[in-house]
């Protein structure tokens, strides 16, 4: 028989807000992170970057670097394995130039040298003859005919015949009859709506430090989410055996989605296989804004038809993300996600990738999904507004419920929409009244959450005490997580677990910590390796009383005779059983390997009150409250930070950050002093509610947490910002110049 | 280039380093003294995870040179805790979970023990324009005015 823990209530453990384990080592400065790591012998690294957004390498001449005192390798795109194509292929292109530089701050040559000064100065001796090539950064004018072409025979099958080889992903999705649905409508608007590439912002830049021997065995150790993806990719980039290269995934200072992917690391090991010595490489800022993943740019047309009483009749969008000089834009999540929250009889989307000459965008917190909602819930906001419904009501009356079909095809199992809804209209701040000059926005959001690859292993300790060893990089508390979910079914108290995140040589492969999967599928991982060694325990607990292992149950850290039939024993202690356990069996150990498919989707509903100053037009949020369901929130303190981070991004995105491109195709604010992430001085306390819907496929109900939350916050400022305004806001981001513009227009119109 | 022998004190303790003038204060804690609490957000002054103070004055180690160091005064998040003791803010800190990432928390322990020994009664908006130049993209800064505020109300309390 299985042990089956699954439980929603009744916790003694999950749910509770214990100090984080890696707490101390986090306010001490002892922590350590990408930059952090240090080896005899080591070298400094630095990469030579192209200055033009596009430009055909004529020559790159390396040889006055390589003369240098202190220099002991350089590399350039010769130095990497050839012949691989598809996703590797473009992420080898991005790591190190091959015949064309594709935007403003390409690698193209690396050095290694004794000192980091040395490395620098070497840099700059890298001399690298270009072709200038016509460019393009803009969504819109990179679909046009005519366009310069980043790279022919890009696109997938997926694209229709005809369009221009900048479009290289074409998704489409939808049921009913949009026209017919629309000839239902009392009120149809159609607008468009345009947002701004942001970066993820992560405080820690890009830093790993590796050796690789000309045995082809390695040694990397990183920042990212995901070690197991940089081992794969770093291999294949440098033609060696996986297994070879055991990688460790450092203290995380951050990562949103945009250290998903490999950037240096390959390069790194390059050199240090050239110069055969350890190779420290360390991302300056201006290379993090440059030449690290930032979010798609979008052009978005949205067409809504509704009746009198708020139903919608119909839904309709067209979204375009620029995706850089590669494939990958997330066209179908935008498209997908779009209208999510509703049940809509007639609902049709379309989502297009474009290439243009600006870094390979990377994922960014539910990536795709804010812009469509700020397109999406512009439009509904300013249905209501013109035919004076209330915009909860609204949303409720059209809502997504379990059984509903949804946008994208798939039915709605249980999910928790209506009841972020039903909790937003009961927050006093939705009552609250405002002042002059202030308006309140409301938006729904909503993101898939994902299962994925998952090994855990749980070894017991002589003592009774517990090491649990994840492969989901923590990047936001979950070590915190896994040992309450441990402690819940091992009955052990939550100080008694220390959870670690292994290396790629001592677990099966874990698929990154993204899609807000690793409290789901690491936790559930943690849940069946406990049970595992649950079972284990209750096994050794028969075999000494001489009774079967099915006549044993565990509670509260005990095995136990689970009747009268089974006999009367006196309950045995895990310490009692593992102090012990060398005699009777080995090791009691337990692991779980899967690729769990039950991740809850998530929704939230947004309420914020910005206030204008009409005569600046800056605008301040004044007031933000983040309804969200979290399935079942392990360690709320830390779901309630989730919440509170993805508010704040939204409002950076929504109020002031941006990619700025000159005419030369270069990126104008590659810093935090241009690009101006929210300061503490900026923001107001952000508000929490968490809502419970347990989701059905993960034994404690949980779901995702960490994504959803930035999904509203583009569209519910504003629609706050047009309220205080008096005029609709349809372009990221809403800085000062663009909302003076706008009512300036307004006066003049 | 020829270094520059510099004498200096840490967290109390005097240390020697030699360094190229070029290198930052930033720097030498880092790759000299092995002090990596400090962190390079951005080496222009504009993140603050770089934060300590020198001679008690609140300072971005990225923005000024090693060499300037000599016969100063440095304090790091490394010196803030005595012994096993930790200071009010870590712990405040540990308690509030004013930390996600945890990569501009020693910046930002820093910056704020130089607030509290300045302003041991801070409004919220005085802890937020003090906290202006340390940016954290994790937290939203909510639970960490939070932790500052109460600490500060404990320390009033047991002075």
């Amino acid at each position: 028989m299985a042990l089956d823990s699954s439980k929603t209530t009744g916790f003694k453990y999950v749910g509770t807000r214990p100090d984080r384990p890696d707490g101390l080592d986090k306010v001490t400065g002892r922590a350590k992170f990408g930059a952090d790591a240090y080896a005899p012998g080591m070298l400094h690294a630095a990469i030579k970057r192209s200055p033009h957004a596009h430009a055909r390498i004529v020559k790159i001449d390396t040889s006055k670097a390589e003369a240098m005192e202190g220099v002991k390798a350089v590399v350039t795109r010769a130095d990497f394995a050839t012949g691989i194509e598809g996703e590797f292929g473009n992420i080898l292109e991005n790591v190190m130039a091959g015949e064309k530089a594709l935007y403003d701050g390409h690698a193209v040559a690396a050095v290694a040298a004794t000192s980091a000064l040395i490395a620098r100065d070497a840099v700059k001796a890298i001399e690298v003859e270009y072709e200038i090539l016509p460019h393009v950064t803009d969504v819109d004018a990179a679909m046009q005919a005519g366009a310069p072409v980043i790279r022919e025979g890009a696109a997938d099958s997926s694209v229709p015949e005809g369009l221009h080889p900048n479009i290289v992903r074409y998704y489409e999705s939808g049921h009913g009859d949009v026209e017919a649905g629309f000839a239902e409508a009392d009120l149809v608007i159609e607008d468009h709506f345009l947002t701004e590439a942001t970066h993820q912002g992560y405080i820690e830049p890009h830093a790993c430090l590796g050796t690789l021997g000309t045995d082809g065995k390695g040694e990397l150790w990183c920042c990212t989410q995901g070690h197991w993806y940089v081992q794969k990719v770093c291999a294949a980039l440098l033609d060696v055996e996986t297994s070879q290269l055991r990688v460790t995934a450092s203290e995380i200072g951050g990562g949103f989605g945009g250290k998903t992917t490999v950037f240096i690391e390959p390069v790194a090991l390059a050199l240090s296989r050239k110069a055969n010595r350890p190779v420290k490489l360390v991302m300056t800022r201006a290379e993090v804004f440059k030449a690290s993943g930032p979010t798609s740019s979008t052009s978005m047309d949205v067409r809504i038809g509704m009746k009198k009483d708020g139903t919608i009749t119909a839904a309709q969008g067209t979204f375009r993300l620029q995706g850089g000089a590669f494939p990958g834009a997330p066209c179908e999540m935008t498209a997908m996600c779009a209208f999510a929250p509703y049940d809509l009889k007639h609902v049709h989307q379309v989502g297009y990738d474009v290439m243009t000459n600006r870094p390979k965008q990377a994922a960014y917190r539910a990536p795709g999904s804010p812009m469509a909602a700020f397109a999406v819930e512009s439009v509904i906001d300013e249905l209501c507004n013109k035919l004076g419904l209330d915009p909860i009501d609204t949303r409720l009356k059209n809502a997504s419920r379990e059984g509903t079909r949804a946008s994208f095809g798939p039915k709605w199992p249980r999910i928790g929409l209506v009841e972020t809804l039903e909790a937003a209209k009961a927050h006093p701040h939705y009552s609250a009244p405002l002042k002059p000059g202030q308006g309140r926005g409301i938006s729904c959001g909503f993101w898939f959450n994902h299962g994925g690859e998952t090994a855990v292993s749980l070894a017991l300790s002589e003592d009774g005490s517990a090491q649990v060893a994840v492969g989901t990089p923590d990047i936001g508390g979950s070590r915190a997580s896994m040992a309450l979910m441990a402690a819940e079914v091992l009955g052990i108290p939550y100080e008694d677990i220390r959870v670690t995140i292994a290396d790629t040589a001592t677990l099966g492969y874990n698929e990154i910590s993204h899609g807000s999967r690793v409290t789901y599928a690491s936790g559930l991982a943690t849940i069946k390796a406990a049970e595992d060694a649950v079972q284990k325990l209750c096994a050794r607990a028969a075999a000494k009383w001489g009774i079967p292992e099915d006549a044993v149950y565990w509670e509260d850290g005990y095995a136990k005779p689970s009747g009268p039939n089974a006999g009367e024993f006196e309950p045995l202690h895990i310490g009692d059983i593992t102090a012990t356990m060398g005699a009777t069996g080995g090791p009691i150990c337990g692991h779980f390997e899967a690729t769990p498919e039950g991740a809850g989707v998530s929704f939230a509903t947004h309420i914020v009150d910005a206030e204008v100053d009409p005569e600046t037009g800056k605008t301040s949020v004044v007031r933000y409250t983040v309804v969200q369901d979290a399935g079942k929130a392990v360690h709320p303190t830390y779901v309630e930070g989730q919440f509170q981070g993805g508010a704040a991004q939204g409002i950076g995105w929504a109020l002031n950050e941006e990619y700025i491109y000159g005419e030369d195709g270069r990126l104008q604010n590659a810093g935090f002093l241009d690009y101006r992430i929210p300061v503490a001085s900026d923001l107001p306390m952000i508000d929490t509610v968490i809502v419970e819907v347990p989701n059905p496929g993960h034994p404690f109900g949980v779901r995702g947490v960490g994504e959803t939350s930035i999904c509203p916050p583009l569209a519910a400022i504003a629609n706050a910002v047009s309220a205080a305004a008096g005029v609709r806001m349809r372009q990221l981001p809403m800085r000062p110049s663009r909302i003076l513009e706008a009512l300036e227009s307004a006066v003049d119109g | 280039m020829s270094k520059t022998h510099v004498t200096t004190k840490v967290n109390g303790d005097e240390v020697e380093f030699l360094c190229d003038p070029r290198e930052t204060l930033l720097d030498v804690l880092r790759d000299r003294l092995n002090l990596t609490g400090a962190k390079e957000g951005c080496g222009t002054g504009d993140c603050g995870a770089c934060s300590v103070t020198v001679d008690g004055r609140l300072v971005c180690s990225c923005l000024m040179l090693g060499v300037e160091a000599e016969g100063k005064e440095i304090g790091t998040v490394e010196g803030i805790a005595t012994g096993e003791e930790l200071h009010p803010l870590q712990r405040k800190f540990i308690e509030y979970a004013a930390l996600q990432c945890g990569i501009c928390t020693p910046g930002i322990l820093v910056a704020t023990k130089a607030l509290l020994e300045r302003t041991p009664d801070p409004t919220e908006e005085q802890v937020r324009y003090w906290l202006a130049g340390n940016l954290c993209r994790c937290t939203g800064y909510d639970k960490i005015i939070r932790a500052v505020m109460d600490t500060a109300a404990e320390m009033r309390e047991a002075s």
